[in-house]
């Protein structure tokens, strides 16, 4: 025992001291609780590519390192994770998190204090739209993502009673609301629109859905709800064409779903790999290393990865010390990659300026699913009044 | 609109019935808990939930190993069960027992132990499930024989219509009566009246039948799945096997002799402490029970699943009458209709303004209410408290 | 040995050393947390012992007022520690009241605490636009003071309103009943989107505006401070709450020995010897509800200003538990317990869990083998799940139930309330 306590100590003055200059990338999301398996797709897709970069930082005189962090997709876990954080000299990077309603009130606290954070996967409005300098996003936007789904919904699959039904959180009432305001537009009827924080039980929903006899129903949130209303929807014969944003992005909504989820369709932000030539490569290395594929937000949170570390590399080489947060803020904005996301840079205000938003058929209960249409857009232009 | 809401009321009236049976499985383990020891046993969320998982466990476990569900489902209610049992009776003897022992006066002390029992056990299976698969959420595999769909007869549908209105009618007449009997202050009901109400309140349903006759007769469209026919005749099994037990067997007459006053029965030769742990056993494996059939028929479960249900059946065990067996298994059906038809209508009722979302709220509502101007519930006696 | 620790000059000495050394420690390295909990420690040795009164207030003035600002200014997080502590201090005060003085068990209490943020959080932002004519939202920040009165008085006619129906019941009952209404408060809150948008539902409010505090930095400007906005923000936040904390101390002892706290007590320890003495049930209960609530509204208000967010996910159940945990494990009816309690769950839950986290993460990450010659366990296998972090309720749960069954009465006892809590039939 005594012996064991030696070696722990000794381990522990080795992680303390041993590393001279450490710069730190810290990733926030979800890795436990409901959200798990979209928030360590991030986590992993970031640790790939900080795992790759870290022969060439040790070159550079610097040893790079992650810092996963648990949000628990809790805006007050977040928050307190960012306070945290922004304490740890160390830390130059942000890349998180994947709740739009926990990326708002922490990003406020990486603001404060500089740090940059770099969205692989929060496609509200809002996060960008506050104009701040140290927040970049590198998927698309809800106020796109919505009513792609809604003009795909409407003119491709010709939906005429749609049921528009979202889980309460900003994330999916935000998308639900966008949907529903373009669905209208296109001349669709909304025969129902309601929030539920119900997990298990939404026969009552279900009900509703046999009264007004809705021939598409729209679902604004995350998989875990999504799968389980979707499979009690079929168990009592509603048939309506089935369809959700980014959320339902995940091998785990098939698995939950079974067999309920043949025929359904989602928008998102985050292709699917063989949608993109050069993260084949990618795909690969990610699947010896742990053991798994890559799912949805996996390349975006690689992608973010890098272009904090292009950012980094080009101070280093250029100013031969660690840039300051407030400096890799900056850099970050004006730095572009070729990554296997396709061409990554930001706007003015942090968004990236050509996002792609793909909608995806699930022909089979199988994912992933077969992308029937890309739209590649424009980050829709906000008034920043004044920068910080 | 309203001819759609009639056709939907058999419907949400079945589904009631199905989650009100889930209920009622709950109810039971807080009403006889209650009924020995006069705690309310915060904890018993948990034991349903822990049954729920270990039910989930066993399903996905012997999946490979068993072909037949029947025999699955078997398994898993007795694991579900045993398992909850098992979870009952230990949070009974490390956390409510040294306090008996101990003799504390204090009704707060019990309740804030079992507050904590409550939560540490949430996380405890949390921990459990989360160093076993690295992941707390388990779902229920589905199998084509439960998951089968039977229509059932459009007669059957009418049937339950026709009752349900006969049933509205006749209170909303009574309401009015005794509205009236307010006015006038006379005291009590005559036969006659009574017999005028119901046979008022049929003439309207018959009306109504006339004037609804191609919505009330028309096609309902009335389906149970398989899972929903076993989760009703597997509860209402247990809730007979229950009954029979309490008021028929040596434990049962026994249990009742402990609720009814402890020291005397263990001067009559029962031990209290052994039947007190008889009662957390018998709570226990029908909340475990509960908690399998749960997972059967709603898919997912996770460590937090059991405290809205937890809270839902307590509350039907209050609205039966706490302490009282038959009362528990009526107030869970009550509920789980009231909670399906609040959830289904409200939309309708509000125009959107409220949905869905308030039918959590429902429940806290009816305990209030209950609680203040009927403590003793629907079956309860009054009971005068201790001093 | 033992008479040296009774001797007074001897204890002064050694708490005013440690306190000097720990202080040192804590303003050298202060993201040590272990500096941080020793000068604590050293705070509440000279609280908790016998020493002449002038060395506790020179201790705890010295460390409160002087240490943690300086080491606040390296680390801002001991501000956020510090700030987080006194909201649940002055919190765990007010249930104290309802729970320790009048034990009525409140398990709803965070709802007061959602109404005294969302008072300031609707009109303090742009928010209050939606249902308001005029569009003059949002208010100033300088209205920030008068609200946190208005929060007092919302919160504690939500009190009145949420206790007239639920303390009619008897002691169990009320538990649950509050525990219900504390749930639809938030439920309330997360649905009041439509059909009048008056708390934007889960989408939460923010931006929330702030005090201004241009003479804050002013005033250390001319000590030779310089602060930026984001700098002084937590240190006048961390001073702001001292002051509260100050005087919802006073209140308690105030009410604590007038004729409300005795008759508070009597019913605890009897309710029908109370009401055959002549004092009014109801009325009382409600009193001593709405005087928790105001707190508890007080501390909204300052909740939603420091936070710049209010949604109602920060209004659960668990906030309710935690807050409960802090006066039992303090001891309820102490109201030095209170912010010992506070303090404890406070900073277990804030840093101790998290640091603990952090840890295991690192040793994850590095692949750390322990050998221990038979067994061998590398740590890169260790679970995700597998965080001290996020077994919050596992430790409050935990707490609870040792407390209740090995020390009811709690850390520091009430005096009074010794004699029930370990009273045999």
């Amino acid at each position: 025992m005594k012996k064991a306590l030696w070696l722990a100590v000794v381990a522990l003055g080795a992680l303390a001291f041993a590393q001279g200059k450490v710069i730190k990338i810290a990733t926030v999301s979800p890795l436990s609780g409901e959200q798990a398996a979209l928030g360590e797709m991030i986590k992993l897709g970031a640790q790939l590519a900080i795992e790759e970069a870290q022969p060439e930082f040790e070159k550079l005189g610097f040893k790079l390192e992650l810092a996963p962090q648990d949000d628990q997709a809790n805006p007050d876990v977040g928050v307190a994770v960012a306070r945290r954080l922004v304490t740890d000299p160390e830390i130059l990077a942000i890349v998180g998190h994947l709740n739009t309603g926990v990326a708002i009130p922490s990003s406020e606290v990486y603001k404060d204090y500089q740090l940059p954070m770099v969205s692989p996967a929060n496609t509200g409005p809002a996060v960008t739209d506050r104009c701040y300098l140290d927040i970049d996003r590198l998927v698309g936007r809800d106020d796109v993502q919505g009513p792609a789904g809604a003009t795909f919904a409407v003119k491709t699959l010709g939906a005429k009673r749609i049921f528009i039904i979202h889980d309460k959180t900003t994330y999916g009432q935000g998308i639900a609301e966008q949907f529903k305001k373009r669905a209208l537009e296109l001349g669709a009827q909304v025969v129902g629109f309601t929030g539920t924080e119900e997990k298990s039980n939404f026969q009552a929903l279900i009900l509703q859905m046999k009264a007004k006899r809705p021939d598409f129903v729209y679902f604004g949130g995350i998989y875990n709800q999504g799968a389980v209303l979707l499979k009690q929807m079929r168990e009592r014969g509603i048939k309506a064409t089935f369809m959700g944003p980014d959320g339902l992005d995940s091998s785990k909504f098939v698995e939950i779903a079974g067999q309920a989820a043949k025929g359904v369709y989602y928008t998102t932000v985050a292709g699917p790999i063989d949608q993109y030539p050069k993260a084949k490569a990618m795909a690969k290395k990610f699947e010896e290393k742990f053991g798994k594929a890559p799912e949805s937000f996996a390349i975006y949170g690689y992608d973010s990865a890098n272009v904090i570390i292009k950012a980094l590399k080009n101070f280093i080489s250029y100013a031969h010390r660690a840039p300051t947060r407030a400096e890799l803020s900056m850099l970050i904005r004006q730095t572009t990659l070729e990554g296997v996301t396709g061409h990554v840079e930001f706007d003015y205000k942090g968004d990236r300026k050509q996002a792609d938003y793909f909608v995806v058929h699930l022909e089979e209960a199988k994912y992933p699913g077969k992308v029937v249409k890309v739209i590649s857009f424009p980050a829709p232009a906000t008034k920043c009044k004044a920068i910080r | 609109m309203l001819e759609v809401l009639i056709q939907l009321l058999p419907s949400v009236l079945l589904e009631g019935l199905i989650l009100g049976f889930v209920y009622a499985m709950i109810a039971l383990g807080y009403t006889m808990v209650y009924g020995v020891l006069e705690l309310i046993n915060f904890a018993h969320s948990e034991i349903f939930m822990s049954g729920a998982v270990a039910g989930a466990e066993t399903f996905i476990l012997l999946k490979g190993a068993i072909a037949n569900p029947f025999i699955l489902l078997a398994l898993a209610i007795l694991i579900g069960g045993t398992v909850a049992a098992i979870v009952a009776i230990l949070v009974e003897r490390l956390a409510y027992r040294p306090l008996r022992k101990r003799g504390t006066t204090n009704r707060l002390v019990p309740l804030i132990t079992a507050i904590g029992a409550s939560f540490f056990l949430q996380d405890l299976v949390r921990l459990i499930e989360g160093l076993w698969h690295n992941a707390f959420y388990r779902r229920y595999p589905s199998f084509e024989v439960f998951e089968a769909t039977y229509t059932l007869p459009n007669l059957l549908g009418s049937l339950i219509i026709l009752l349900t209105l006969w049933l509205v009618f006749w209170v909303v007449a009574y309401f009015f009566y005794w509205i009236y009997r307010t006015v006038t202050r006379t005291q009590g009901i005559s036969r006659k009246a009574s017999r005028g109400l119901w046979i008022a309140a049929l003439v309207l349903t018959l009306l109504s039948a006339v004037i609804y006759r191609t919505t009330i007769f028309g096609d309902l469209g009335l389906t149970i799945q398989m899972k929903s026919i076993l989760v009703v005749v597997i509860s209402f099994a247990m809730l007979y096997g229950l009954n029979w037990l309490v008021h028929r067997t040596k434990l049962g007459i026994a249990i009742r002799a402990v609720a009814q006053d402890a020291q005397t029965a263990s001067l009559m030769g029962i031990d209290p402490d052994v039947i007190i742990t008889y009662t957390f056993l018998i709570g226990g494996f029908l909340g475990g029970v509960a908690g399998v059939l749960f997972g059967l028929l709603y898919t997912l479960v996770h460590p937090y699943v059991g405290f809205i249900p937890g809270i839902k059946a307590f509350t039907a065990a209050v609205l039966g009458g706490i302490g009282n067996i038959t009362g528990a298994a009526i107030g869970g059906l009550v509920l789980g209709m009231l909670e399906m038809l609040g959830g289904t209508y409200l939309t309708f009722l509000t125009n959107g303004a409220m949905g869905t979302e308030y039918k959590d709220i429902l429940a806290f509502a009816i305990l209030i209410f209950i609680l203040l101007f009927r403590p003793q519930g629907i079956m309860g006696e009054q009971v005068g408290e201790k001093v | 040995m033992k008479k040296l620790f009774q001797n007074s000059a001897f204890l002064s000495l050694l708490i005013a050393a440690s306190a000097v050394i720990f202080g040192y420690w804590l303003l050298e390295n202060p993201r040590s947390t272990l500096a941080f909990l020793l000068t604590l420690g050293a705070l509440l040795a000279a609280f908790m012992l016998d020493i002449p009164k002038w060395l506790k207030v020179l201790v705890g003035g010295a460390i409160l007022l002087l240490v943690i600002p300086w080491a606040g200014f390296k680390n801002s997080f001991l501000f956020e520690l510090g700030v987080q502590t006194g909201i649940y201090a002055a919190m765990a005060l007010g249930l104290n009241v309802v729970v320790g003085l009048a034990g009525l068990l409140d398990l709803g209490y965070a709802a007061f605490f959602a109404v005294g943020a969302y008072t300031w959080a609707i009109f303090g932002s742009k928010q209050a636009n939606q249902f308001m004519p005029w569009h003059i939202f949002p208010l100033p920040g300088a209205y920030f003071y008068l609200f946190m009165l208005v929060a007092v008085v919302m919160a504690a006619l939500t009190g009145v309103i949420i206790g007239s129906p639920a303390l009619r019941l008897r002691g169990d009952y009320l538990a649950i009943v509050t525990l219900g209404l504390g749930e639809m408060v938030r439920v309330l809150a997360n649905n009041l989107d439509h059909p009048i948008n008056i708390t934007n539902g889960p989408q939460g409010i923010t931006p929330i505006q702030r005090p201004p505090i241009d003479w804050f930095i002013a005033l250390f400007d001319k000590f030779g401070i310089h602060m930026s906005r984001a700098e002084a923000y937590p240190l006048f936040f961390y001073f702001l709450v001292l002051v509260i904390i100050g005087i919802v101390t006073l209140v308690n002892i105030r009410l604590d020995r007038s004729r409300f706290g005795r008759a508070w007590i009597a019913i605890r320890e009897d309710e029908v010897a109370a009401r055959a003495m002549g004092i009014p049930l109801l009325p009382t209960k409600l009193l001593a509800f709405a005087t928790g609530a105001s707190f508890s509204g007080a501390m909204g208000a300052l909740f939603a200003a420091k936070q710049l967010y209010v949604s109602p996910e920060s209004f659960t159940l668990i906030q309710s538990i935690m807050i409960l945990v802090m006066v039992i494990l303090g001891g309820m009816g102490s109201i030095p317990g209170a912010i010992l309690g506070a303090a404890t769950v406070t900073i277990l839950n804030v840093d101790l869990l998290k640091t603990a986290s952090d840890y295991l993460n690192d040793l994850r990450n590095a692949g750390f083998v322990l050998d221990l010659g038979i067994f061998k366990y590398n740590f890169a296998n260790l679970p995700n799940q597998l965080e001290p972090a996020k077994y919050e309720r596992m430790v409050f749960g935990l707490i609870m139930i040792l407390m209740m069954i090995y020390r009811p009465e709690g850390i520091i006892p009430e005096r009074r309330h010794v004699a029930e809590m370990k009273e045999k039939e």
